[in-house]
């Protein structure tokens, strides 16, 4: 079971309370000793700060001055939801940065999976082995060297549009993938590509986990390729392309390391503006002015967010993703 | 539903001719995409092997190149292409005039030098593949290398370690146990993992600050032992599928949970392990937040990561250091891939929908 089948179906366990016998608390002691990493970790690490960091939400705190923290009720909270233009900017952009990049990455990984799941392709390991490799890369590193080839003047994406189309890529006039507010949010999905590797091996265990006998059967029934992709293929892997969007969407909420690597000043947001998502906003308020109470408010808002974010995806899930796991 | 088409293939070819004909077309496309999709990596690496002045020349090739030189009476001259009776000659510029120059042909310096009719300014320069491996050897040494990549290993290594420790511990209490809320408990476990870190970022950045440990590497190792979600996830789903048989028979001889654990569930799990054991390795290698805010102003703990934006944020003019710095830090870790990719994917797969 993937993880996220256990993420939807919580088995419901008999709701009646029974005293525990000797063995059974026994065994129950036992177990809470091996959880209690987790447990401890739980408290210590995420339980107790959240909590924490909605009481800073409530101070205007400087950790350099801690004493003079003071109490300002849901002024943050007023100033982040009313006042802030900011705050409501850098929760549009990542909106319209996921948008783009979401749907794009999501239609790549999953064309490449089909690909490699061909069984025409020659050489499939080699294949699997070299779309995937890039994931290793470490994402810096990856955005330095994507940010070398899609220069304008020098970059190679530039060089081969211009070469191979005629359009005028190169140069100023061209297409200035960085500098391009209109550009910029593809250029940043281009960043992503290299990262396909984990929802295309996800992808591919979902693909060959769809029983032959059904595309058999629609042969038979004379269905072509295109039919056994949209009719069969694409909803029977539903729950994969379900927990991959998932995890991206939380993911892109918290986008961060390219305008910060890239951009000389990262709160500028170059180009206008326009990368200036809300963690690098978040961290330019916590970590550059050490506004740590007002920080703690934004990161919260973010919290929310996700977690309507996560709903309303759950929400919709029973419209469109297929489990097989009902029929049980 | 499933549309019933009985058009017939208009052309009968042999079953075996048509799938080889498809093999070669759906190859020739998976070809297609793989190259477009590594461009960038061919571009990283030749670029990071061009000479400084290569990228201020409209005309230079694409490939690593210096401008060719000629050596001439104990003098170096530039050399230009230069186009005579209708195709061009590789020629050094010896002497510069106006609507003339002197050039000599380094092929047959014996026949001295010539006059050619022509503008000089008009001409190309002559370029010569000149491939500048030291460019890595000194992006190398003005990164400081070797410290970011002792700091990255021990990174890498000891939370490696500690994830898998707290990992197998943990997803073997949820794997073999009855426990009252464990259902819930496990739920929770899941539900972190899609947790937006920053929320829980303030206060434990100002715990670690009045404990003293920012700075150091400790804010970014001690949660490590405290297991991850994703990691006790994928071992419990690996533990749950070894046969309760072989705990009862340990039992049988006396065997206590703990020892269980360490003489049954442990040996069993090796490709789970080793699984979780390269996840986290990778992911601390490519950790980039948590060390730039816990280590702010103190480059002698940077790992690669941070090392590599700082340099990039000075050298952000040396396009050629900027690729092979970022090539340098990519080494080991796709080195690490290609030797245990097989074990790497299944554990991919096992997060993600294996049974």
């Amino acid at each position: 079971m993937g993880m996220l089948e256990s993420f939807t179906n919580v088995r419901k366990g008999p709701k009646i309370r029974t005293k525990l016998s000797g063995i059974e608390k026994k065994e129950a002691r036992w177990g809470l000793l091996f959880l209690s990493p987790w447990i401890i970790g739980f408290i210590a690490f995420y339980f107790l700060p959240m909590i924490a960091s909605f009481g800073f939400s409530l101070y205007d705190f400087n950790p350099a001055v801690p004493d003079q923290a003071t109490f300002i009720g849901f002024e943050n909270w007023r100033r982040a939801l009313f006042e802030d233009e900011e705050v409501k900017l850098s929760f549009i952009r990542i909106f319209q940065f996921g948008a783009i990049s979401l749907p794009i990455t999501l239609v790549f990984s999953l064309f490449v999976a089909v690909l490699m799941n061909s069984k025409h392709v020659i050489g499939k390991n080699l294949f699997r082995t070299l779309f995937y490799m890039p994931v290793m890369i470490p994402l810096v590193a990856t955005v330095l060297i994507w940010n070398g080839a899609l220069n304008e003047q020098t970059g190679w994406i530039n060089i081969l549009i211009q070469k191979f189309t005629g359009i005028q890529a190169v140069g100023t006039e061209g297409l200035r993938w960085l500098a391009d507010p209109d550009l910029v949010y593809y250029a940043y999905t281009m960043f992503g590509f290299w990262g396909i590797g984990n929802a295309m091996i996800i992808f591919l265990a979902g693909l060959q986990g769809v029983p032959t006998e059904i595309y058999e059967a629609a042969e038979i029934d004379g269905a072509n390729w295109f039919t056994k992709l949209f009719r069969i293929t694409l909803p029977m892997i539903t729950p994969v392309i379900f927990y991959q969007l998932v995890l991206n969407v939380i993911y892109t909420l918290q986008y961060f390391l390219a305008p910060f690597v890239l951009n000389q000043n990262f709160s500028s947001g170059y180009p206008d503006g326009k990368t200036r998502f809300i963690m690098v906003y978040f961290y330019k308020q916590a970590f550059a002015f050490f506004n740590m109470g007002y920080g703690a408010t934004l990161a919260w808002l973010l919290f929310i967010v996700a977690l309507i974010v996560t709903i309303v995806l759950f929400g919709t899930a029973r419209y469109w993703v297929y489990y097989a796991a009902e029929e049980r | 539903m499933v549309t019933i088409q009985r058009t017939k293939k208009q052309v009968v070819l042999p079953k075996k001719a048509r799938d080889g004909a498809t093999s070669v077309g759906i190859t020739g496309l998976a070809i297609a995409v793989l190259v477009i999709f590594l461009v960038p990596m061919v571009y990283g690496v030749v670029t990071s092997l061009k000479t400084d002045g290569q990228f201020s020349q409209v005309a230079a090739p694409w490939y690593p190149a210096s401008e060719r030189q000629f050596l001439y009476e104990g003098k170096s001259y530039d050399m230009y292409q230069v186009p005579i009776d209708g195709e061009l000659r590789e020629l050094a510029l010896i002497k510069k005039g106006r609507e003339s120059s002197t050039f000599v042909d380094p092929q047959n310096a014996a026949a001295g030098p010539f006059e050619w009719e022509g503008r000089w300014r008009t001409l190309e320069r002559s370029w010569e593949t000149d491939p500048q491996w030291g460019n890595f050897i000194k992006a190398w040494d003005t990164i400081n290398f070797p410290l970011l990549l002792r700091n990255t290993l021990m990174y890498a290594v000891i939370t490696t370690f500690g994830a898998v420790l707290s990992a197998s511990l943990v997803a073997y209490g949820f794997a073999r146990f009855r426990i009252p809320g464990k259902n819930i408990l496990f739920m929770i476990m899941l539900s972190t993992v899609i947790l937006p870190n920053a929320v829980t970022l303030i206060p434990t950045y100002f715990v670690y600050l009045k404990l003293g440990w920012v700075g150091t590497w400790l804010p970014l190792i001690v949660p490590a032992f405290f297991s991850w979600g994703t990691n006790v996830f994928l071992m419990r789903q690996f533990f749950l599928s070894i046969p309760r048989e072989l705990d009862e028979a340990a039992m049988l001889d006396g065997a206590g949970p703990f020892r269980i654990f360490t003489s049954v569930i442990l040996p069993q799990s090796v490709p789970a392990l080793t699984a979780v054991a390269l996840f986290h390795f990778f992911w601390s290698w490519n950790d980039f937040f948590g060390p730039l805010i816990y280590l702010a102003g103190n480059p002698d703990k940077y790992p690669i990561t941070v090392g590599l934006t700082a340099f990039n944020t000075l050298y952000s003019q040396s396009i050629n250091l900027i690729q092979a710095a970022s090539l340098v830090s990519a080494v080991i870790p796709v080195l690490v891939f290609f030797f245990a990719q097989r074990v790497f994917m299944q554990g991919v797969t096992f997060t993600g929908v294996e049974k």
